[in-house]
């Protein structure tokens, strides 16, 4: 979280947050509060009284999904033009104001939403729900501060994908895997829809969703609720909401066989990344599958010697490196990944046999108790760790949210997960892990050019 | 890798306001040896344990260079008694986190577990075989050693990697910083290096153990005592961590410039030279002024010339990163390859006004504000502040760095500033590189 405006979140393994609150004595058993404004914005508050500080997110449920082809990246740049100013507060104000104020900031976006944050000392929180607010319904998308702001994002794709070749494997392989579903898209855009995007497309996405009832607030931090509640009415309840447009489902169609692609980069080490398509929550209470490919996912790639690093890595030296994906809650349609680079000698279709070999081994001996204990017992004091940090509190809040989760089911989406059996994970390796389901996706390594020695000379004057 | 150095630099740097201290810190040295800094802190039923020794890859011995990190690397993959795995998935069930850092001056380990004695109790033993009885085995090694390698192959393809071993072997010339593994170096570590390197660095008097959470100072003596006892025994008293690294200082390098081929869309940039040391009395001057030119995230200088007028940068940014010798000042960005030369212009001509001239008063007081002002963002969680500590007590800080934090910031003027920076950032010692730029 150290680099400014991340066009992407990486999830960890069990994105679900546990109250425990009979473990944290300093927190009362309301705690977190909520309150919706007539304006249809939510409020979540979670008092928090460890430091004098205080976290606000203010989160948009509008991410790369809700795009449309030939302007892909626009929920990002939009993310970017939110810094660029109100007829109140002037281009680079807002950074301006919050370093003043002793705080940070920054915002994210992903397939599924787009979210701000400032982390404050408490009592500055006022004054960053003011600037906050401020910007949900007057930003100034001035064309000047486009046209230099499209170059920056198209310097962050050239960073984070066209230079990267494991991100352009993700990229390539999601574009495959998926055919009909937006998740398809990167969600920083593709280069040549930066390269024709206009202000005007920056200010449609606007308009369309930078809505309160489009919107939620979370706080987390040395603050009391009622207080906050006061302050949100104040700021953001003057904002008036607006119809939001029909989101259609965009499913996808049935996949019937196995899909492959290759992506050419320079590199050195080859990495083969298997897809398969699973479900993901969508009923907290009945549904069984996603909780079980969590475990699954623990069992495989929890620790040091979960399966994939004891066998695969340690045992049959057959990978440098192997690891496992999964995250049980997002609005679009899940997959399952599996990924690694083969070592020295080996290649990439020995690797990928390999990765079957696993799945097969636990369709037909299935996991055992001591794995899933041990994975549920990682989960039980990853939920305590996590209470060290507000901001990870308030993502987990904002992030289930997001998906149309209510943050209130974290506690019993944890009763779930510690209720897998060992029959279920076998059940669900059986099930999703086939090759109807399955997308392969190959780095093939090329060598840099040869290139003359580094040329060195003394500097002239800087 | 960088932007984790700059997250350290921050957190090591700037802390404090005046009616905020930092949080009580206990001292001691453990009957081993040890320094030991404890924050007691009983608001979560967490603990963690990290334990700082001066066996980073400074000292690598010539030609060894990969040894310290592979060193670190294998400590807890083998102890006497249990095998990796068994080490692994002990770990696991007690849902405890075992964790660590190489760097240049230091390696870490670090341990986060539940308070409660029956988790508290295995997970400490655990940490402390990893620290006191680490066995090597012969095959893990030969499987480390090829990992690591494929690993340092990767690296050379990569232009960030690329780029940054070439800055820093530009910036210390004949000096172990400027020293970095390469696959040949790697291939031939033996496993006897490994112990050999082992005992004679993993010693109770370079280390430094930092304990933050819910434990007593009695429970925190006996722990310290327990994971540093058995570590290979030395002669000689406890010393501070700073000037027990290489005695001799690098030379400042000559300037250069140098161009690196690849075939990247990007150009990486790196200008720098061996600037600050811990414990240097011009820190606070160079890091409320480097808030300006380029540390203070979207406000600073180089941020505005570089990404918000010219979009030439997603990021840019420069930073000191102090260490036990001076390490370095280093201004970074990267760019498309067909404005590598503009951009690089644009950096330096922002640099050179900042020397001739320092911050205005309106940039000094912007720094203050938010360094003082966001100090208690610094320590609002027990990771942060066991980072905290961990520096000030590894590097032999004073025990009231953070709470004279504030108080050092406010009193630094511009023309300190402008001195310190012109004492520390000299252009006839700035070194150049730039990969992929056309």
């Amino acid at each position: 979280m150290t680099i400014r405006y991340m066009s992407r979140i990486t999830r960890h393994l069990l994105p679900l947050a546990a109250s425990l609150m009979t473990l944290v004595p300093s927190v009362a058993l309301a705690n977190p509060y909520e309150q919706q404004l007539a304006n249809g914005l939510r409020v979540i508050v979670k008092e928090d009284r460890r430091a004098p500080t205080a976290v606000l997110m203010t989160w948009y449920r509008a991410g790369s999904m809700d795009e449309t082809n030939g302007t892909t990246g626009v929920a990002h740049l939009l993310e970017h033009m939110m810094f660029k100013g109100t007829p109140s507060t002037g281009a680079g104000e807002f950074n301006r104001l919050v370093a003043a104020a002793g705080g940070r900031d920054n915002a994210f976006t992903s397939k599924d939403y787009t979210a701000y944050f400032q982390q404050v000392p408490k009592q500055k929180l006022e004054q960053m729900m003011q600037l906050e607010s401020d910007r949900m319904r007057h930003l100034n998308l001035d064309p000047k501060e486009f046209d230099q702001e499209i170059k920056v994002v198209m310097e962050e794709r050239r960073l984070r994908t066209d230079d990267q070749p494991q991100a352009l494997l993700f990229e390539q392989m999601s574009a495959v895997a998926l055919q009909a579903h937006p998740y398809r898209v990167p969600i920083i855009g593709w280069m040549n829809d930066l390269l024709s995007m206009t202000v005007q497309d920056a200010r449609d996405w606007y308009e369309r969703w930078y809505v309160p009832n489009n919107a939620f607030v979370v706080v987390v931090g040395d603050v009391e609720h009622k207080e906050v509640f006061k302050l949100a009415e104040r700021y953001y309840g003057p904002l008036a909401s607006r119809a939001l447009p029909a989101r259609k489902p965009q499913d996808e169609p049935l996949q019937t066989g196995v899909r492959r692609l290759t992506v050419k980069a320079p590199a050195e080490l080859p990495v083969v990344l298997m897809a398969y398509k699973v479900p993901v929550i969508r009923d907290v209470e009945n549904d069984v599958d996603p909780y079980a490919l969590e475990m699954l996912s623990a069992i495989l790639d929890g620790h040091e010697a979960a399966r994939f690093s004891k066998s695969l890595i340690r045992e049959q030296r057959l990978a440098v490196s192997a690891g496992a994906g999964y995250d049980s809650t997002a609005r679009g349609p899940g997959l399952f990944y599996v990924q690694g680079s083969p070592s020295e000698g080996k290649t990439r279709t020995e690797l990928e046999t390999g990765f079957r070999k696993e799945f097969a081994r636990i369709v037909k001996e299935g996991v055992t108790a001591d794995e899933l204990a041990r994975a549920k017992a990682q989960l039980v004091a990853s939920q305590i760790y996590k209470l060290d940090s507000m901001f990870a509190q308030a993502m987990e809040i904002g992030q289930l949210e997001a998906v149309g989760i209510s943050y209130t089911l974290d506690k019993r989406m944890i009763e779930k997960l510690q209720a897998v059996t060992a029959e279920q994970v076998r059940d669900v390796a059986q099930k999703y892990f086939r090759d109807e389901q399955l997308t392969v996706a190959e780095l093939d390594p090329q060598p840099l050019p040869k290139s003359p020695r580094p040329q060195s000379t003394p500097a002239g004057r800087h | 890798m960088k932007f984790a150095k700059i997250v350290s630099v921050l957190c090591c740097g700037l802390v404090v306001q005046v009616a905020q201290a930092g949080p009580k810190i206990e001292n001691w040295v453990a009957p081993s040896g040890a320094r030991v800094f404890f924050v007691e802190n009983h608001a979560l039923p967490i603990l963690d344990v990290q334990v700082d020794l001066a066996a980073g890859a400074a000292n690598d011995p010539p030609g060894k260079s990969g040894l310290a990190s592979m060193t670190h690397a294998l400590l807890d993959m083998g102890v006497s008694g249990m095998d990796e795995t068994q080490i692994s998935n002990r770990l696991a069930d007690l849902g405890a986190q075992l964790s660590g850092g190489a760097e240049m001056d230091r390696v870490s380990l670090s341990l986060r577990t539940l308070s409660a004695a029956d988790k508290r109790a295995p997970a400490l033993d655990i940490m402390r075989a990893v620290l006191s009885s680490p066995q090597f085995p012969a095959k893990v090694f030969e499987r480390e050693k090829a990992r690591t390698v494929a690993g340092l192959k990767e690296a050379l393809t990569r232009p960030d990697s690329i780029a940054s071993k070439a800055f820093w072997a530009a910036m210390y010339p004949a000096y172990p910083y400027g020293r970095h593994a390469t696959p040949e170096s790697v291939s031939t570590l033996q496993r006897t290096d490994l112990e050999a390197f082992y005992r004679s660095n993993y010693k109770a008097q370079r280390a430094a153990v930092t304990i933050v959470g819910d434990l007593s100072r009695a429970e925190a003596e006996a722990l310290a005592q327990q994971l540093t006892a058995g570590l290979p025994s030395a002669s000689g008293v406890a010393v501070a961590g700073i000037g027990q690294m290489p005695p001799q200082q690098p030379i400042a390098p000559a300037a250069t410039e140098q161009r690196i081929a690849h075939p990247a869309a990007q150009a990486h940039v790196l200008i720098g030279l061996p600037a600050l040391k811990r414990g240097d009395p011009d820190f606070f001057p160079l890091i409320v002024g480097n808030y300006s030119l380029g540390g203070g995230g979207f406000v600073s200088r180089l941020m505005k010339e570089v990404r918000d007028k010219r979009g030439y940068a997603y990021s840019v940014y420069s930073y000191f990163m102090p260490m036990a010798q001076p390490g370095p000042f280093q201004i970074g960005l990267q760019t498309k390859k067909a404005q590598a030369n503009d951009a690089l212009k644009v950096t330096r001509e922002v640099l050179a006004g900042f020397l001739a001239e320092g911050p205005d008063e309106a940039e000094l007081q912007a720094a203050k504000q938010n360094i003082v002002g966001s100090f208690p963002l610094r320590l609002d969680s027990n990771k942060k502040i066991l980072e905290n500590v961990a520096v000030i007590g590894f590097y032999g800080l004073p025990l009231d760095y953070l709470d004279r934090y504030a108080e050092n910031v406010e009193k630094v003027t511009a023309a300190e500033i402008k001195a310190a920076f012109a004492r520390h950032v000299t252009l006839e010692n700035m070194v150049t590189v730039v990969v992929a730029g056309e």
